[in-house]
C-alpha cells in the first residue's frame, strides 16, 4: 500500500474534511477559530514597538493601535509557524518541492522576467495583507472559520473578495488564460 | 508578550496539521488559486466548502454543548467591504492567499517568500497608519457581530442543514459540469501512485 504521506495530493474532499475536523479541534482545545493574518499584524506591531518604543507611550510618536490591541506571540502566531513546517514536511515527504520562479501562466502573459514576477508578488502580498487586516480576516479567518460560524461579515467578505479576484484574474489573463493553468 | 507554553504548543501542532492539509490539497500553488478565479480549477472551493460544511456542524455542536463559544467578527462596513476589495485584487495578482502563501513557502516557492515579505510590509503599513485607517474601517457603520441565523430569526441548525445541502448540490454540479479535460503529463516521473479517491482529472498534471 502506498504511504499516504508520500502522495503529492489528496482528494480535495478529504482535505476539506480534515480542515473541517481541525476546526472542531481548535474550538474544543483553544476555543479559537483558525486564522493567519492577525499573527502578521502582531509581528509588524512588535517590530515597530522594538524599533520605535515611543509608539506605545504618550507623546508625538504615540500610535493608538497600542492602546487598543496588545500584540503578542500567541497561539495563532505558532499556528502560522506550524503551517510552514507542516507544508514543508508534506512537500518533502512527497517530493513536491516548488522550484519554479515564474509560474507558467504568468510567463505566458507577462514574460519570463523574475524581477517583474517578484515585484508583483511583493506588492500584491502587501495589498492583500492590508485588505485582510482592514476586514479582520482572510481566506482562513473569514473564508473558512467565519463562514462555518455563519457570520454575516465573513460571508460578505469572502463572496466579495472572490468575486473581485475573479474579475481581476479575467482582466489580467482573459478567457484564454484558462488554457494555461 | 507570550501565551502560555501549552497554548503555544497547541497552536504549533494545529498549524502543522493545517499546513500539511493545505499542501496535500494543492491549494498553495499559483495555478490552482488563479485557476479557481479563472473558473477552470475548482480545487479551492471544493476544499473550502467541505471544510465549512463539516466545520459548522461540529462547532455549533460544541457551542450547543457549552464546550466552546463563537467568535464572530463584526461587520464593520468600511473595513469588510474595502478590505475585501483590496484582498481580492491582491490575492488574484499574487496567486496565493495568506495561509496558502505560508504553505507555499514550505514547498520552497521563492515567489511566495517574496510575497510573504510583502505581506509583512503591508501589515507594517497597516499598524503604522492605524489611527487613520481605523476611521475608514469604523467610519461607515457597524452591522455588529451577527450570524445568519440571527438575521433570519431561525435555528442555526436549519441554516446548517440548508448549507450542507447547498454545498452538496454545488459540488455535484461542479463535478458534473465544471470539469476540464484531464491532461496527461507524464513528465513528472515521480512514480508516486495517485490515491484512489482523487476526483477525476484534477491531479494528473
Amino acid at each position: 500500500m502506498t504511504n499516504p504521506f508520500a502522495m503529492k495530493s489528496w482528494s480535495p474532499y478529504l482535505v476539506g474534511l480534515g480542515i473541517g475536523l481541525l476546526s472542531w479541534f481548535t474550538f474544543a482545545t483553544a476555543n479559537k477559530p483558525i486564522g493567519i493574518t492577525t499573527a502578521f499584524e502582531y509581528t509588524a506591531a512588535l517590530g515597530e514597538k522594538v524599533a520605535v518604543p515611543q509608539v506605545a507611550e504618550a507623546g508625538p510618536w504615540h500610535n493608538k493601535y497600542f492602546d487598543e490591541k496588545s500584540p503578542k506571540i500567541d497561539w495563532e502566531w505558532m499556528l502560522v509557524l506550524g503551517v510552514l513546517v507542516g507544508a514543508f514536511f508534506s512537500a518533502w515527504l512527497s517530493g513536491d518541492r516548488q522550484r519554479e520562479k515564474v509560474p507558467p501562466l504568468w510567463r505566458w502573459r507577462f514574460g519570463d522576467s523574475v524581477a517583474k514576477r517578484y515585484a508583483a508578488a511583493f506588492l500584491a502580498g502587501a495589498l492583500m495583507m492590508f485588505g485582510a487586516r482592514m476586514a479582520g480576516g482572510c481566506t482562513s479567518g473569514h473564508g473558512i472559520s467565519g463562514t462555518l460560524q455563519l457570520a454575516v461579515s465573513s460571508w460578505v467578505f469572502i463572496l466579495l473578495a472572490f468575486s473581485v479576484g475573479t474579475v481581476t484574474a479575467f482582466a489580467m489573463y482573459g478567457k484564454e488564460g484558462g488554457d494555461h493553468v | 508578550m507570550f501565551d502560555s507554553p501549552e497554548k503555544l504548543a497547541l497552536g504549533f501542532i494545529t498549524g502543522i496539521v493545517f499546513g500539511f492539509l493545505l499542501q496535500k490539497g494543492r491549494v498553495g500553488k499559483f495555478e490552482v488559486i488563479v485557476g479557481q478565479f479563472l473558473l477552470k480549477d475548482w480545487q479551492v472551493l471544493k476544499v473550502m466548502l467541505v471544510a465549512m460544511a463539516v466545520g459548522s456542524i461540529g462547532v455549533y455542536g460544541l457551542v450547543e454543548a457549552d464546550l466552546a463559544t463563537l467568535s464572530i467578527k463584526p461587520f464593520l462596513y468600511g473595513g469588510v467591504l474595502i478590505g475585501a476589495l483590496l484582498f481580492g485584487i491582491g490575492m488574484a495578482v499574487f496567486g496565493l492567499c495568506p495561509g496558502t502563501s505560508v504553505a507555499a513557502c514550505g514547498e520552497g516557492n521563492r515567489g511566495a517568500m517574496i510575497g510573504v515579505l510583502g505581506m509583512l510590509t503591508g501589515a507594517t503599513v497597516f499598524v503604522a497608519a492605524y489611527p487613520l485607517i481605523e476611521q475608514v474601517i469604523k467610519g461607515f457603520g457597524d452591522g455588529g457581530k451577527v450570524a445568519i441565523p440571527d438575521v433570519l430569526g431561525v435555528s442555526p441548525w436549519l441554516v446548517i442543514v440548508g448549507l450542507v445541502l447547498a454545498v452538496a448540490v454545488f459540488l455535484a454540479a461542479v463535478e458534473y459540469f465544471g470539469h476540464r479535460p484531464p491532461r496527461k503529463k507524464l513528465s513528472q516521473g515521480s512514480g508516486v501512485q495517485e490515491p484512489p479517491f482523487v476526483a477525476r482529472g484534477h491531479v494528473a498534471r
